[in-house]
């Protein structure tokens, strides 16, 4: 029982980060490949209220206060990283933030007193499937009432053509900006559910690697799409589980079949399983077709 | 004397080496339409690129009544009152077409970010509102029809005009075209020339037109400007410009 | 001057030698991420695995008691064809769907070998037997020894070689006029994809070399290509990523600055100096050392 609470957990966790990653990646189309950076300072950061700072109170409260921690200290992040960075394009863009997750890994490597290269240890436990479940739920509202509000089909539109969205009067700088704190610190909170679920913490566990599964997520998804967010990462969190059962030398079988798939979804579906597009609005566009 | 709706003063736009515009001046007032003609490479699109923020200009003032426009942002631009499309049309296309012509909104929305996300009533009735007025300037174009087409799935005169729709959302002062007829045959042009005059008297704007079909600039600009390697060589009305002997050289070379 | 300045240059010195011998094969990984980023702008993160792979090839040919060269020359074809096998099965078809799918495609790619390489060879390193004995120089304070001197010698020659590929003969002219506009090139009648594939082969048999040499001077493992891969990715964008002379800039560069950190503060800062270098570099110059600026045009 315990074995499927957690899975069901993770899927939780990973449907917030996927949807953070969309808002920066999907909506905005700014291509970011250090997102699990963003993932790690809010983890830490909360995870070091939970051990330094952690107040007398109801759990429930310190978890609302960590939760809060994890957002700030990685929307921060993505403020310091974002206004040197987002002058970049493309593939420019995707380094830098690999080199600024890199960055961040070796800090937390280094710094002693959030425990090195031995991993955190001692977390408090205060999240459990309710805050998991709680924050997926409200990050896909927040994801889809921005879809349809100005404010998202400005930032959306930089995603289509930046040079037209700026003649149509948005201001690219602040809505790339705005994507990139608010998807950096949903990451946070996505990270402080992990210090606080799993009570440890090692920076190995949000390196490079972990940016392009939360990437490949996104894609497998469709680009821009919330509900396609929410299936990518409940098929790429689940599946590799179901290849568990089935393989014997399981890590390394499972990463091996994770990327195979990943070539296979680009040569045949580049655009992901839905494009921008929603589960339940899919029909609408095409109807003008006829 | 009134003060002209946009007035460029000496602009000069250098590229490294290369002088793409040189100390360029007219003015242009309200409701006037005009067309900036030219041999290719002469410099027209930079002039809309200046004109809109893409580009400033390395010497010079662009102003737009009175205001000067050359530290403002292209985005601020927008709000002041200039809309332009593009000489290879700039769709969001992936998006519908009534969503194109809701980003042209951008500038006017009234109600705040955090409006949109709790959809507050203040979001629902501005939306609906927004939805009701794009919808009335598609039916403009004949394109209400096609509302939630993908703007790529449009056919190619379509998108020309749902661009010139979207450029019009943004509510301008100013419409800048750019090469508006390109790629159309002749009765699409001459639909275009009567459209272009509508939207002028619909909206009451200036409309400057960049444009190669000398037929379509003969019948609707009041006044030609002419440049050839950057240069403003000539100006005036149709007759005028047609029998400028600078116009003809830079057109057809020199004679031996 | 005290005895500690003088032996702090000695030191300096001898972490500036190991730097050059270090961003040596830094420099050649990164030519072939420049000359595969040149010509089809694409970042192929699998560049690292094709050097695994090289070192592989290298490694068995030594195991089976064949010469050095003999080893080499696998290396570098074994890598080579791998690249010809991946560019004609996964990358020729990705390249029409445009920039962001192709680079995914090769994250993919990269990943693939990695964790294959660990359930075929193993995850353990393996130690590659030893050829010719190691022989140290020593000048005052410093050692320099005899592989470095080799491979110092090879990355200059290896230059030397591209720049005379690429400006006299007439597949280099090709591959010029391909990177250079694509579509143009194939209207003059230069079959682009076979340049391209050329490249991919040329690029990845350089690496190959790196691998064996790598895993000559330290052991060859699946995993070996991601950091080293990174690594000469980023001296390729210090450079100037398209830029060959630019990629052995950015390779010395980045050999030098990670011996200097390393051994005058921390090693563990090691690798973060190199990204630090790529964030500097991004912001001032995005286009890189030697790179040019390219503007959009509207």
């Amino acid at each position: 029982m315990d074995y499927y609470l957690q899975i069901l957990t993770n899927v939780g966790i990973f449907i917030t980060l996927t949807l953070s990653l969309n808002l920066i990646n999907g909506y905005c189309g700014q291509f970011s490949l250090g997102h699990a950076g963003f993932w790690g300072v809010g983890a830490y950061a909360s995870a070091v209220y939970g051990v330094y700072f952690a107040l007398p109170i109801d759990p429930a409260f310190n978890m609302a206060i960590a939760l809060s921690v994890g957002f700030i200290a990685a929307a921060l992040c993505g403020l310091l990283i974002g206004i040197p960075c987002l002058r970049l394009k493309g593939d420019y863009l995707a380094i830098a933030t690999i080199g600024f997750s890199e960055i961040l890994r070796i800090i937390i490597m280094n710094t002693e007193s959030i425990g090195g290269p031995r991993g955190f240890t001692n977390i408090p436990r205060w999240s459990n499937s309710w805050w998991v479940w709680g924050t997926a739920l409200l990050v896909t509202l927040f994801m889809l009432n921005l879809k349809r509000s100005a404010y998202g089909r400005a930032i959306i539109s930089i995603r289509e053509d930046e040079i037209a969205a700026e003649t149509m009067g948005v201001n690219l700088f602040r809505y790339k900006l705005f994507s990139f704190i608010v998807g950096a610190g949903i990451a946070g909170m996505a990270g402080s559910l992990v210090a606080h679920d799993q009570q440890f913490l090692h920076p190995n566990n949000f390196s490079f690697m972990w940016s392009v599964c939360i990437l490949v997520m996104v894609i497998l998804g469709g680009q821009g799409s919330v509900t396609g967010s929410i299936v990518g990462a409940v098929i790429l969190t689940i599946l590799p589980e179901i290849l568990k059962l089935i393989g014997s030398d399981v890590s390394t079988w499972r990463v091996s079949i994770y990327a195979a798939l990943m070539i296979i979804l680009m040569l045949t579906r580049p655009q992901g399983i839905f494009g921008p597009h929603e589960l339940f609005e899919k029909k609408k566009y095409q109807k003008g077709l006829a | 004397m009134t003060q002209p709706l946009l007035d460029l003063k000496n602009v000069t736009m250098r590229f490294g080496g290369l002088t793409a515009v040189k100390d360029v001046s007219f003015s242009v007032n309200k409701t006037d339409l005009v067309a900036v003609i030219g041999p290719n490479g002469a410099g027209k699109t930079t002039l809309f690129n200046m004109i809109t923020g893409i580009y400033t200009p390395s010497e010079g003032q662009v102003l737009l009544d009175g205001l000067s426009l050359n530290d403002k942002q292209a985005s601020d631009i927008t709000s002041l009152g200039i809309a332009r499309t593009f000489q290879n049309i700039r769709l969001f296309n992936n998006l519908s077409v009534i969503d194109n012509i809701k980003i042209a909104r951008h500038t006017r929305i009234q109600y705040s970010f955090l409006d949109g996300i709790f959809k507050t009533k203040k979001y629902r009735n501005e939306e609906k509102l927004i939805e009701e007025e794009s919808l009335k300037l598609l039916a403009l174009f004949n394109l209400d029809s096609k509302k939630d087409l993908l703007a790529k799935n449009l056919p190619y005169g379509a998108q020309r005009k749902l661009e010139m729709a979207r450029a019009l959302a943004t509510k301008p002062k100013l419409l800048l075209l750019d090469e508006p007829a390109a790629g159309m045959n002749p009765t699409e042009t001459k639909e275009l020339s009567e459209l272009i005059h509508f939207i002028r008297d619909q909206f009451q704007i200036a409309v400057i037109l960049i444009e190669h079909d000398m037929r379509l600039v003969m019948e609707i600009a009041e006044k030609i400007f002419v440049l050839d390697y950057g240069n403003l060589i000539a100006s005036g009305n149709a007759f005028n410009v047609q029998n400028n002997p600078k116009v003809i050289e830079a057109y057809l070379g020199a004679e031996i | 001057m005290s005895q500690n300045t003088i032996y702090f240059f000695w030191d300096c010195l001898q972490y500036l030698i190991n730097g050059i011998a270090q961003g040596s094969l830094y420099a050649i990984v990164a030519l072939g991420y420049t000359m595969v980023y040149g010509i089809i702008r694409l970042v192929n993160f699998a560049h690292g695995e094709f050097l695994m792979l090289g070192a592989f090839c290298g490694y068995f040919a030594l195991k089976f008691h064949l010469p050095m060269p003999v080893a080499i020359i696998a290396s570098m074809l074994g890598a080579g064809i791998v690249a010809l096998i991946v560019e004609r099965m996964i990358y020729r078809p990705i390249r029409s769907e445009g920039r962001i799918p192709a680079l995914i495609t090769a994250i993919g790619a990269s990943l693939f070998f990695q964790y294959t390489g660990q359930l075929v060879f193993g995850a353990d390193p393996k130690t590659v037997p030893p050829v010719f004995t190691e022989v140290l120089y020593t000048f005052g304070e410093i050692n320099v020894s005899n592989i470095q001197i080799f491979i110092f010698v090879l990355t200059i020659l290896i230059l030397v070689f591209l720049w005379w590929l690429t400006h006299f003969t007439k597949i280099g002219v090709a591959m010029r006029a391909t990177s250079y506009n694509l579509k143009a090139a194939e209207l003059m009648g230069i079959n682009t994809n076979r340049i391209i594939a050329f490249t991919f082969f040329l690029g990845a048999s350089l690496a190959g070399l790196a691998g064996i040499l790598m895993g000559y001077t330290m052991s060859v493992e699946p995993m070996m290509g991601m950091s080293l891969g990174l690594k000469a990715f980023v001296a390729a964008v210090v450079g100037g990523i398209g830029v060959i002379p630019g990629a052995a800039l950015g390779g010395f560069i980045l050999g030098i600055a990670e011996n200097m950190v390393a051994g005058l503060y921390k090693s563990s800062f090691r690798d973060g100096v190199s990204f630090f270098i790529l964030i500097i570099i991004l912001l001032i110059k995005p286009s890189g050392i030697l790179g040019k600026n390219v503007k959009e045009k509207v």
